[in-house]
């Protein structure tokens, strides 16, 4: 276990792995997606209410989900790079900001798209809504910090500080914004107690955010290659690497 | 016995030098705060300035103002805590001053945390004076008003704490004006919600001791907590060097 661990910090290593994982990461995404899309914009059952404009809710509620849950993945790297001065956990810093701030802005997007015939308008503040803003504002923060800085070593460990700070922030960014005005339906999906939806909605829902888990997996890992090459562009591996293609 | 003695006497001393150092700081900081006394009034000036703008350039009717002038206010000291928060650690960057804290032996925190808390009375609690003379200009009843500055004075060293660490994060970088605020923005917004919350609940007259003992408890949340973030990036920013 802690001989993998050390591993990670290679990354040569990781170079080498990730590029193997890929091509794997790549297809399966696909599969799972085109299955989970195709049933549900074709063959889930239209919703009694809001017939089939629901069915965004394939894109929507997948891309809302990562775009919180990378935040938090962010955060962990930060941990990792701050202690154990891990050049990985900074490669996956960078790369996740990137995808994370896409999928808010996609889930974001996609929102206002479904916000229109269902609540009659683009754009409300809505606790949710909000939150997702700033969560938008808070990758941005990042992407800006990072973007100003030229050391890389001190890049790294600013960004992890910002965003340990800024995990600590979410919770309580969330719950004022909740408190603060709230029209959106609660979540469709808990752990705790069975959807509220049927079989035949949520089944190809669960397909979706599997195939967007594996699209960001592969999203991540091929920007984190690039990152790498960059980083290393003066080792020898990459020059024999980039040599050899 | 003896030796346990001496370590007694050496806690009690380290101890000591924490409270000096903590109280030099704060010393230093109102001196040279009162020997650069524009510096002191720039984000006063700033602060009316972003406030009259509001009549002007939406309303100057006093239906509107009463309605919207808490969160003016509000709005307006946000912006001029953050924009005096650049100068923070600047000038002690330039001259070596922050590598000396690095290295002293008192805790790096503890010192952030006295600088913060002379900042905010040299350049906050001015602010907050004002606010009772723009809350006439403004038309707020004189209870709106007095609520305004409670949670003003219970939301603002909040702002300052979690602006600081922003603040250590930046000093090393050339005109960081604009990407502290883009950065330290969206962790204002929950003081904004609940310290224009209480203003709103009082003038419906609704009790507002929940949402001050809210600002309370974020405050001892961030004393605790952002020291030891602004410590942690001012040796990042040192490191730099």
């Amino acid at each position: 276990m802690w001989q993998w661990f050390h591993k990670l910090g290679s990354p040569k290593w990781f170079f080498g792995i990730a590029g193997r994982l890929m091509p794997w990461l790549g297809w399966l995404a696909l599969v799972v997606l085109s299955v989970g899309v195709v049933w549900g914009l074709l063959f889930a059952p239209a919703d009694y209410q809001q017939g089939d404009s629901y069915r965004i809710i394939f894109i929507h509620v997948p891309a809302a989900y990562l775009g919180q849950s990378l935040y938090v993945a962010m955060a962990v790297a930060g941990l990792v790079g701050l202690v154990w001065r891990m050049k990985m956990a900074d490669t996956f810093i960078a790369s996740a900001t990137t995808v994370g701030a896409g999928m808010t802005f996609l889930a974001l997007l996609t929102g206002a798209v479904w916000g229109k015939p269902t609540w009659g308008t683009w754009w409300i503040w809505d606790a949710r809504l909000t939150s997702m803003l700033l969560l938008l504002f808070l990758y941005l923060g990042v992407m800006a910090l990072r973007g100003a800085m030229e050391d890389p070593d001190i890049r790294a460990r600013a960004s992890a500080i910002l965003v340990i700070v800024g995990v600590v922030n979410i919770p309580i960014i969330k719950y004022s914004v909740e408190w603060w005005n709230t029209l959106h339906q609660p979540a469709t999906i808990k752990v705790t107690e069975a959807p509220s939806m049927p079989v035949s909605m949520w089944a190809p829902l669960l397909i979706c955010l599997l195939g967007f888990h594996l699209l960001v997996a592969w999203l991540i890992l091929w920007r984190m290659r690039n990152d790498i090459l960059l980083r290393e562009r003066r080792a020898r591996w990459v020059r024999e690497w980039v040599l050899a293609q | 016995m003896r030796s346990e003695s001496r370590v007694s006497v050496h806690f009690a001393a380290g101890e000591e030098g924490w409270l000096r150092a903590a109280f030099e700081t704060v010393r230093r900081e109102w001196l040279v705060a009162f020997r650069n006394r524009q510096d002191l009034i720039n984000p006063l000036v700033f602060f009316v300035l972003i406030v009259s703008l509001f009549p002007l350039g939406v309303s100057p009717e006093p239906e509107f103002l009463r309605q919207a002038g808490p969160g003016i206010i509000w709005v307006a000291a946000l912006l001029a805590i953050l924009l005096s928060l650049n100068l923070l650690f600047r000038n002690d960057y330039a001259d070596g001053h922050l590598e000396q804290w690095v290295l002293s032996p008192q805790p790096l925190a503890l010192l952030a945390l006295a600088r913060v808390a002379a900042v905010w009375v040299t350049t906050v609690l001015p602010l907050i004076l004002l606010v009772p003379v723009l809350g006439v200009m403004l038309h707020l009843p004189a209870a709106t008003g007095m609520v305004l500055v409670l949670t003003l004075l219970a939301g603002t060293p909040i702002l300052v704490l979690v602006g600081a660490i922003g603040a250590a994060l930046t000093v090393s970088l050339r005109g960081s004006g604009v990407l502290l605020v883009l950065i330290m923005t969206p962790f204002y917004v929950p003081v904004l919600i609940f310290g224009t919350g209480a203003v709103t609940a009082a003038a419906e007259g609704a009790p507002i001791t929940g949402h001050l003992a809210l600002l309370g408890a974020m405050l001892s949340l961030a004393v605790v907590l952002a020291p030891l973030a602004i410590a942690g990036a001012l040796r990042i920013s040192v490191s730099n060097g």
